[in-house]
């Protein structure tokens, strides 16, 4: 198994800095806007940007949920291993709100398949965008494109992206892990 | 621990401590999904789950159903009294012929103690046992256990009583099995005659005095007293076993502490326990029955999770 570095802490921080300046340049003050984080690798990003737009930026009311899609996946019964659920933390009703989904990895698209049903659980959103850390190109099994993309990536279907974030892996840092 | 050690929920003694923590786990996400203004996920759209009633029920039967709507499985409705059992179908016939259409799961709720045992072991499909007998009602302990872990924060280490009829309760021999998998010590009470002849055997302390047993516990679990399967009289009368075994305002008032007080339904409001107390704030009555459909819904989407393509 080998690895190779496709962003280290430095470049992570520059993409979360620009990617937070592109929602502020399409959402405003997030007054109809809300983020939300796809579990379990998704939260990570999402509280990350909420920070930023809240620290950095000085957005008030930026409202920040976590979605677990877990019970809306479509291969229930079919891998090896049992899908293990997550906690959903959305304390409010996206109902005519501007959704954008938040996820580390956009591979296959079907987990954002699955958010896309899962949020309905919630209301019927005005519009709801994606925005990813990583976009691997030429691997979808569904036509979901990202809004939002920190770096686009050509990876082969035996190759793994693997994001780290500090507060649960110690560092921030992306890595290409060949299996 | 992602798995259940099972293929079936038969009885709580079939199962491991860490099987009740992964269903308790499970049941956390659920509850907060039937709390959603959109109450259902689609998780179990391919599985079909037929609900068997071959004795009277109206909550569970009810809570089963809605768990498997809420999951979006398909469900198929039998009772008993109005079907070919009456004819003198044998149960595997019976369970067979209802299998034969493709169906997944069985919840069977049966009055022989054992049943679902014998059917697990004669058709191929999931079974969950909702009540034999006197025998087990294993997902009431669930629920039971996961409502005293919500209002306690734990259930090992607490001290649970049992009261009443304990003889022909399988709510009590599930209860006994699961809160002492997870560390309660437990306690039964009532009167001699409907307490078990083997109940030492199963570890649990007795006690005939209501007010010792009140004053010793932190939830008190009240049975209903089950006339309908009483062959012959257990004591004197239903108002001299109230006066006796009957919890009151006053005697819960007496007490020096706040114990929560439990009751698996249908209540007999006056007998066990009177209606102050069971709408009190110290009653998690009602919290049971939500829970229920929590618990059942984590059961049958982790036995379904079982179930191979």
């Amino acid at each position: 198994m080998s690895q190779k570095v496709l962003l280290n802490a430095k470049e992570v921080n520059i993409i979360l800095h620009r990617l937070a300046c592109q929602l502020i340049e399409k959402h405003n003050d997030f007054s109809n806007t809300v983020l939300i984080g796809l579990q379990p690798r998704g939260v990570f990003l999402a509280n990350r940007i909420a920070k930023i737009l809240r620290e950095d930026y000085k957005i008030k009311n930026i409202q920040l949920g976590h979605l677990d899609i877990t019970f809306f996946r479509d291969d229930f019964r079919r891998g090896e291993k049992p899908l293990e659920a997550n906690t959903t933390t959305i304390n409010f009703i996206v109902e005519d709100k501007n959704v954008v989904f938040i996820d580390d990895v956009l591979y296959t698209g079907r987990s954002i398949r699955a958010a896309l049903t899962a949020i309905q659980s919630f209301g019927r959103p005005n519009e709801i965008e994606l925005l990813t850390l990583i976009d691997r190109r030429f691997s979808r099994h569904l036509p979901i494109q990202p809004n939002y993309r920190g770096r686009q990536v050509d990876v082969i279907n035996n190759e793994k992206v693997k994001v780290n974030w500090k507060e649960h892996d110690n560092e921030d840092s992306v890595y290409l892990i060949e299996k | 621990m992602s798995e259940l050690s099972v293929n079936h929920l038969l009885g709580i003694k079939y199962l491991k401590e860490q099987d009740i923590q992964l269903i308790f786990e499970t049941a956390d996400h659920f509850k907060e999904v039937i709390n959603r203004p959109i109450k259902k996920v689609p998780s179990l759209r391919d599985i079909t789950i037929a609900n068997l009633f071959f004795e009277n029920s109206t909550r569970t039967k009810l809570s089963f159903e809605l768990a498997e709507k809420r999951l979006s499985a398909d469900v198929l409705n039998f009772s008993s009294s109005q079907s070919s059992v009456k004819k003198g179908e044998t149960l595997i016939d019976t369970v067979n012929n209802i299998l034969s259409m493709k169906v997944d799961m069985v919840v069977m709720r049966h009055p022989n103690p054992g049943a679902g045992v014998f059917l697990s072991k004669h058709v191929k499909a999931s079974i969950v046992n909702a009540g034999d007998g006197a025998h087990e009602h294993p997902t009431q302990a669930l629920l039971d256990s996961y409502s005293i872990r919500e209002k306690l924060g734990d259930v090992a280490g607490k001290k649970v009583v049992i009261v009443g009829d304990i003889l022909h309760s399988r709510v009590a021999l599930s209860n006994i099995f699961a809160l002492q998998l997870q560390g309660a010590e437990v306690m039964v009470c009532g009167p001699k005659t409907l307490l078990p002849k083997y109940i030492d055997s199963l570890g649990v302390k007795v006690e005939t005095n209501l007010v010792k047993a009140l004053n010793w516990c932190d939830v008190a679990n009240m049975l209903r007293v089950q006339n309908e399967r009483m062959d012959i009289s257990y004591f004197p009368s239903t108002r001299e076993y109230s006066q006796q075994f009957g919890v009151t305002k006053e005697l819960l008032d007496s007490l020096n502490k706040d114990i929560v007080i439990m009751h698996p339904g249908p209540i007999n409001r006056g007998v066990e326990i009177t209606s102050d107390v069971a709408d009190s704030k110290q009653s998690i009555i009602l919290d049971q029955v939500q829970n229920g459909v929590a618990i059942r819904m984590a059961v049958i989407y982790l036995l379904a999770s079982k179930i191979k393509q």
